[in-house]
């Protein structure tokens, strides 16, 4: 079946002529409307995805073809698509369609794939279990009563039940790592600066980044190839040229110096997720990699800072849906100010209103200096306690996550718990770096669990690499939840 | 640090939201509980240190002052939820 094969191996099929891309998109097509249960999609475009599949067998016929010619997938409904809906899960964006497209969307179709529509995500990419979304929770495929993580969590439940060969997603704290974890995918997180953000809707600008959701290493390395680099729409693309991340997949890992923060295992891992992540450890010595213990002793203030700095960027970037240029606008209200705070009111969902309120106030006159110039300093800190380690290892490791995945309505009602599930990814945003999760396992309960490798800044290629070696020695990653095989 | 009702009532203002009684009473309580989290940064000695506003310290790029991009009104208007002539339409802000 053709959706039990990774992106590179479909891209092979392609272009061996064992399907057409038309074939393959109506293979997809029909797992998303038979798999409508998880409601992982927000909105599907079958008519556009099968005129612009007959386009690329054109290509494909006449040799003009890169990898991912002719291959499906699926955009979070974050990124800006033409023609195409883009709601961020919001209320605030239902009806909003966007005059342009985003660079990662645009690169994408220029590299020949087909959109088939787009994920479910928290609402403005606010949350970690994908139950702050306008369009309902989204279901995890191991396990229907349990979250799929988020905020790309419809972007994750959809790669894991193979309803699309890759998608889309954006990390702002974990949110593509986080989910990627808990569905048992690969999900890569490149540095800040490697992928544009032009035409992701905004929410933490310093943040932000667009990464790939995929079965494996090697197929986040290929999504990877088409939209990394410099783009003069964002003003913090970094200007350097990005390598060819499939050149080094293969390298060999004898010699590699593999950094255990210590406080990526301390006593708020699941037994179970500990157990899983040190025999993924384990299978790293025996390919020759070195163990080094490192600290990262800021690490602890890692969440705090990253709770008044996120919702601080998050209060000003929002501040621009006022019901004036686009989006929602109340059906009454009395005057301008009545009109912005009615639509904003009944636009914008239970948490992000509380992220508005958080940043508001950290940024407020008597508070800023306590709250976000301290948060600043510490962010500093974690960045340098990073740069430290690396200074004795190439790359460290930990889990994605302190647990698998939850039931649905176990944290809502809690934001402070629902926070701390981010308590290994979002220091890695803090300080800017890549990294990468990685299928390592399933718990009693037969839910996955997820490896976390963080590179150096700018060293995608190498996390890529060390993901991709894991990946030859084991098969988690192949694993398809029951239900979703056929 | 624990927030006030009124001290909820003047941030909602200040971003511009509408707030229930019941909102108030539940912001209270959550704010007050987000706040206990971030006040554990104030462990941590941060004199001297400088503070970091993006990774890297990446400022922003300039470009050459020239005019880049072409006028798309039309296209940017038909999202508008009201517009009339070209022009954005709000409720009366001046008598």
């Amino acid at each position: 079946m053709p959706h039990s094969k990774t992106l590179a191996e479909l891209a092979a099929g392609l272009r061996a002529g064992d399907f057409s891309s038309e074939e393959l998109t109506r293979h997809f097509l029909s797992r998303i409307e038979q798999h409508t249960e998880l409601n992982a999609l927000i909105t599907v475009d079958a008519e556009k995805a099968l005129v612009t599949a007959r386009e690329q067998d054109q290509r494909l016929s006449s040799d003009e073809t890169g990898e991912l010619t002719g291959i499906p997938l699926l955009h979070k409904d974050i990124f800006c698509t033409q023609g195409m809906l883009t709601t961020c899960g919001s209320r605030m964006l239902s009806n909003f369609a966007s005059p342009y497209d985003a660079t990662v969307v645009n690169r994408l179709k220029q590299a020949g794939s087909i959109i088939l529509g787009k994920t479910n995500m928290d609402e403005f990419a606010m949350g970690s279990s994908n139950e702050t979304s306008y369009y309902g929770p989204v279901k995890n495929p191991w396990n229907p009563k349990v979250v799929p993580g988020g905020s790309s969590g419809g972007s994750a439940a959809a790669v894991a039940a193979r309803l699309s060969p890759f998608a889309t997603g954006t990390d702002t704290g974990g949110s593509i790592r986080q989910p990627a974890a808990l569905c048992g995918i690969t999900g890569l997180k490149p540095s800040y600066g490697r992928v544009s953000r032009y035409g992701i809707v905004a929410f933490a600008s310093s943040l932000d980044q667009a990464g790939p959701l995929t079965i494996s290493a090697e197929d986040a390395a290929i999504v990877l190839n088409a939209i990394a680099g410099f783009d003069e729409q964002d003003s913090t693309s970094v200007d350097a040229l990005a390598p060819d991340y499939t050149a080094t997949l293969n390298n060999d890992l004898s010699g590699l110096k593999i950094g255990l923060p210590k406080e990526f295992f301390s006593e708020g891992v699941d037994d179970e997720v500990a157990t899983l992540i040190d025999q993924a450890i384990k299978e790293y010595e025996k390919m020759g990699a070195h163990l080094i213990d490192v600290d990262l002793p800021n690490s602890n203030v890692g969440i705090p800072c990253y709770y008044v700095i996120a919702p601080a960027e998050a209060s000003s970037n929002l501040s621009r849906f006022d019901g004036v240029r686009y989006g929602y606008r109340a059906d009454e209200y009395d005057d301008m100010i009545d009109m912005f705070k009615k639509t904003r009111s009944q636009g914008f969902g239970e948490e992000v209103k509380r992220r508005i309120m958080i940043g508001t106030y950290a940024l407020s006159s008597g508070y800023y200096d306590a709250y976000y110039i301290k948060a600043q300093k510490l962010r500093r800190l974690i960045a340098e306690d990073f740069e430290r380690a690396f200074e004795k290892c190439d790359v460290l490791m930990g889990p994605t996550a302190p647990t698998t995945a939850f039931e649905q309505g176990a944290k809502i009602q809690d934001p402070v718990a629902m926070y701390l599930n981010d308590i290994f990814t979002n220091s890695v945003n803090l300080a800017g770096l890549p990294a990468i999760s990685v299928p390592a396992g399933f718990d009693a309960s037969g839910l996955p669990a997820g490896l976390h490798i963080i590179g150096r800044y700018f060293d995608e290629a190498r996390i890529l690499n060390v993901a991709h070696r894991y990946q030859i020695e084991t098969d988690w990653h192949r694993r398809i939840p029951q239900g979703f095989k056929q | 640090m624990s927030v006030s009702p009124k001290d909820i009532k003047h941030v909602a203002n200040l971003a511009r939201l509408d707030i229930t009684q019941t909102e108030i009473e539940n912001h209270t309580l959550t704010l007050s509980r987000i706040l206990d989290l971030v006040d554990q940064m104030q462990d941590i000695d941060t004199d001297g240190v400088e503070p970091m506003s993006h990774p890297k310290d990446a400022g922003l790029r300039m470009r050459a002052d020239k005019v880049t991009e072409t006028n798309q009104r039309e296209a940017f208007q038909q999202i508008a939820p009201d517009v009339e002539q070209g022009l954005y339409l709000v409720p009366k802000v001046l008598d």
